[in-house]
């Protein structure tokens, strides 16, 4: 009898719609910065937790590349246990309000959802966001920070050291902090959060969200030091000499590449890296208010077909642009960027040029005026599994622009690695570690994120973290190698 | 935060600041630079590291006030700090004794030509220097270069001083009379730095080929990070692009395309005009 109930439960819990998520206009939204979801209601989030069918064996957690216990925090939610439930989040994640933003569920836990099998998957990073955003507001109302552990927490055992500031280097340090070793965080730039602020623009992901994130590793008695390059500051030879008894290296995919076709160095043409960094880190887009510039654009082509090209393609859109052309060499089918990310580009007016691709950047008096490409068609597919393009012989003609953003990718950056001479780096300059443990060819050095994966995901980067910290544990209690 | 622990005025408009930075001072070599940030809404902006000090643990700026970031940092005096400065950064100068080398610094390039004729001293070199600027009142450092130098040349746009014109012409001269090889104009110099104003070093660069003098250049064009993440400083040294940042900042002039390098040092023009007018007229409403 009460199997059938059960049963019964689970056919009405169906029937709920997947909550949709609240939006600013698209029409709106593409001439301003604020945030394009603006996030559940309580009564939005109560809704959609209570889709969630609390599976015996939860395939969703196995999903989760840091295996957040997700039926459980969907659970205190439909308990109205909101505090609890962001707390069962960090328990495995230390930045959930930003997963919830920038994670590909689509493709990792909501994608395991048994609901998604004939329906649609419970919104988990909806609900990830909801109660992260929920507890931030709460003390924010009280005038509080949050704090980890009512700021009570001490480090004292061994010295360790992480480099690089972003997702991967975070969630390292939050863990090792945890754990009770002092952690230094080193950061090039002025400010912290690597990828998170200097790459992914407000509108996707507010920087006073990762700021307070930030906060709230720095109350786990994380010292974090920016303005250091290390590798020119300090080597990592120093670092040990200096008592620091392991390193984490999570120094991100930080070097833009080019074409190297012909005009890729007039006046206007960015590289995606040069263009979110001004309008990011450096808030260009409140230029004169801020001091660094940015070109605006009219018409604005952006080159690339990942999430670092729609971020600079919407940005440019709420710089002003009249026309903003993506410009891809592929289909839209093989776009890496999130399915999320295109459609809302397309909404905010962005203009597909896909099966394109740039053959020469024609300048007149040294800037940018026209970008050359030649079309192209799809043939067999290649080594990645997509299908390779093929450039139509005679097909050339121009595209009329005033910035070009060129967002083809990015590789690891040598200035840290080139200084360790004994670091084993593969082909491409990425550091060769163990993905499981995170360890190097250097005794004591640990690496993870896009610094040895090459240019992936936000969450990708918080596993590695999460993995070299327990790894990195283990070796400072045992000293084996 | 970094402290300003000296504050002097070479000339009008001219600043060095002598800042307390103990870890870079103990890596900076010459030719390396600092990325600074005045305040919280400001820019990155590169200087070239003028001096440093290991023991006292400073490193010495000279800036020029160009705009409103030199000028808010023109403002500040001794005792009060420049909130980010990161460095050292950029590949430093290759210093030996390379026998008999002339060093060329034109208007505020005389500040990083300065640690590099010293170093080159010090390896042995006998370093013949050409400072200038467009007018006396305008010249810097002229007792640390004489002192640096084995033999300092002044010259002055307006004859205010020494030499009447621009370095290059009198390079030009000094090198016309040290040809020891008619056939190639090869002369007793072995190597040439050059360093100022990107029109400087191209006209520098227009003589020493004429001699067949190895050159090298320190760029100064527009950076955000410094570190090699963006791109913006990008250059084309022998038909290829490199970056200043991590590259340079010092090439082979010989190589460089200083059309390029000018074209870009204009992008943000008009942009800097707005600001600084902007900035200047907040001042006005101050006093």
């Amino acid at each position: 009898m009460a199997a059938k109930d059960e049963s019964k439960k689970k056919v009405k819990k169906k029937k709920i719609p997947r909550t949709p998520m609240p939006q600013q206009d698209p029409k709106v939204r593409a001439r301003n910065f604020k945030e394009v979801a603006t996030g559940y209601t309580e009564e939005d989030a109560l809704l959609e937790a209570s889709r969630c069918l609390q599976c015996k064996n939860p395939k969703c957690i196995k999903g989760c590349p840091v295996e957040i216990d997700i039926k459980e925090f969907i659970k205190l939610i439909t308990e109205r246990k909101f505090e609890e439930s962001l707390e069962k989040i960090r328990e495995k994640n230390s930045l959930p309000a930003i997963c919830g933003r920038v994670c590909p569920q689509e493709d990792q836990c909501e994608k395991e959802c048994i609901l998604g099998i004939k329906g649609e998957p419970v919104a988990i990073g909806r609900l990830e966001r909801y109660v992260a955003d929920r507890e931030f507001q709460r003390l924010s109302d009280l005038d509080k920070e949050c704090v980890y552990l009512d700021g009570n927490h001490k480090c004292t055992r061994e010295k360790v050291a992480v480099i690089g500031s972003g997702p991967a280097g975070l969630t390292c340090a939050a863990e090792l902090a945890k754990k009770g070793y002092r952690v230094t965080l080193f950061e090039a730039l002025h400010k912290a959060g690597g990828v998170l602020v200097y790459g992914i623009p407000e509108f996707r992901l507010p920087k006073d969200i990762v700021q307070k994130e930030i906060d709230y590793l720095r109350s786990m008695d994380v010292d974090l030091k920016v303005n250091m390059v290390m590798g020119k500051i300090l080597t990592i030879e120093e670092l040990f000499k200096d008592g620091y008894k392991a390193v984490f290296i999570s120094t991100g995919a930080g070097l833009p590449y080019f074409m190297g076709i012909p005009g890729e160095n007039l006046n206007g043409v960015y590289s995606a890296n040069e263009y979110l960094t001004r309008s990011n880190l450096m808030k260009a887009y409140k230029f004169p208010e801020c001091d660094t510039p940015i070109m605006k654009g009219e018409n604005v082509a952006v080159v690339g077909g990942g999430n670092v090209a729609m971020d600079s393609a919407r940005t440019a859109l709420r710089l002003g642009a009249k026309n903003v052309y993506l410009v891809y060499r592929r289909s839209e089918a093989e776009m890496p960027a999130r399915n999320e990310e295109i459609e809302h580009a397309k909404e905010e007016g962005i203009i597909l040029k896909v099966l394109n691709n740039p053959v020469e950047i024609i300048g007149k008096d040294g800037w940018a005026d026209k970008l050359r490409v030649i079309k192209m068609k799809l043939g067999e597919p290649d080594d990645s599994g997509r299908r390779r393009p093929i450039p139509i012989e005679g097909s050339e003609y121009n595209i009329d622009v005033d910035v070009v953003i060129m967002a083809i990718g990015q590789g690891p950056n040598p200035l840290l690695t080139s200084t360790i001479p004994e670091l084993k780096l593969n082909k491409w300059g990425n550091i060769s570690a163990d993905q499981e443990t995170g360890r190097t060819s250097v005794k004591g050095v640990f690496a993870g994120g896009d610094i040895v994966t090459g240019a992936a995901t936000v969450i990708l980067a918080m596993g590695a973290g999460m993995k070299a910290a327990a790894s990195m544990d283990e070796f400072l209690r045992t000293g084996e190698w | 935060m970094f402290k300003i622990v000296r504050k002097k005025e070479l000339a009008p408009d001219i600043t060095q600041f002598d800042v307390e930075a103990p870890l870079i001072a103990k890596k900076a070599l010459a030719g390396q630079f600092v990325v600074i940030r005045v305040h919280e809404d400001g820019e990155r902006v590169p200087l070239t590291i003028a001096s440093y000090d290991r023991d006292k643990g400073t490193i010495t700026l000279v800036a020029m006030r160009v705009g409103k970031s030199t000028a808010l940092l023109a403002e500040l005096n001794q005792g009060d700090v420049i909130l980010d400065l990161v460095g050292p950064l950029g590949e430093p100068s290759e210093i030996e004794n390379y026998g008999k080398v002339v060093c060329v610094g034109g208007g505020v390039g005389i500040a990083p030509v300065l640690p590099i004729a010293k170093e080159l001293k010090a390896a042995g070199c006998h370093v013949v220097s050409i400072i200038g600027a467009k007018t006396k009142d305008l010249l810097i450092l002229e007792e640390e270069m004489q002192e640096a130098s084995s033999e300092l040349h002044i010259c002055t746009d307006d004859g205010s001083k020494g030499y009447k014109g621009f370095v290059s012409g009198l390079l030009e001269d000094m090198l016309q009379k040290d040809i020891i090889d008619e056939k190639t104009s090869k002369t007793g110099f072995s190597k040439c730095w050059a360093i100022g104003p990107a029109i400087m070093m191209a006209s520098v660069v227009q003589v020493t080929k004429k001699y067949d003098l190895d050159t090298i250049v320190s760029l100064n064009s527009i950076m955000v990070d410094g570190t090699g993440m963006c791109g913006a400083c990008r250059v084309e040294v022998g038909g290829k692009t490199k970056f200043v940042c991590v590259d340079g900042p010092e090439f082979n002039g010989h190589e460089v395309n200083f059309d390029l390098l000018m074209s870009r040092q204009q992008i943000y023009c008009d942009h800097e005009g707005i600001c600084y007018d902007m900035y200047q007229e907040e001042c006005k409403c101050k006093k």
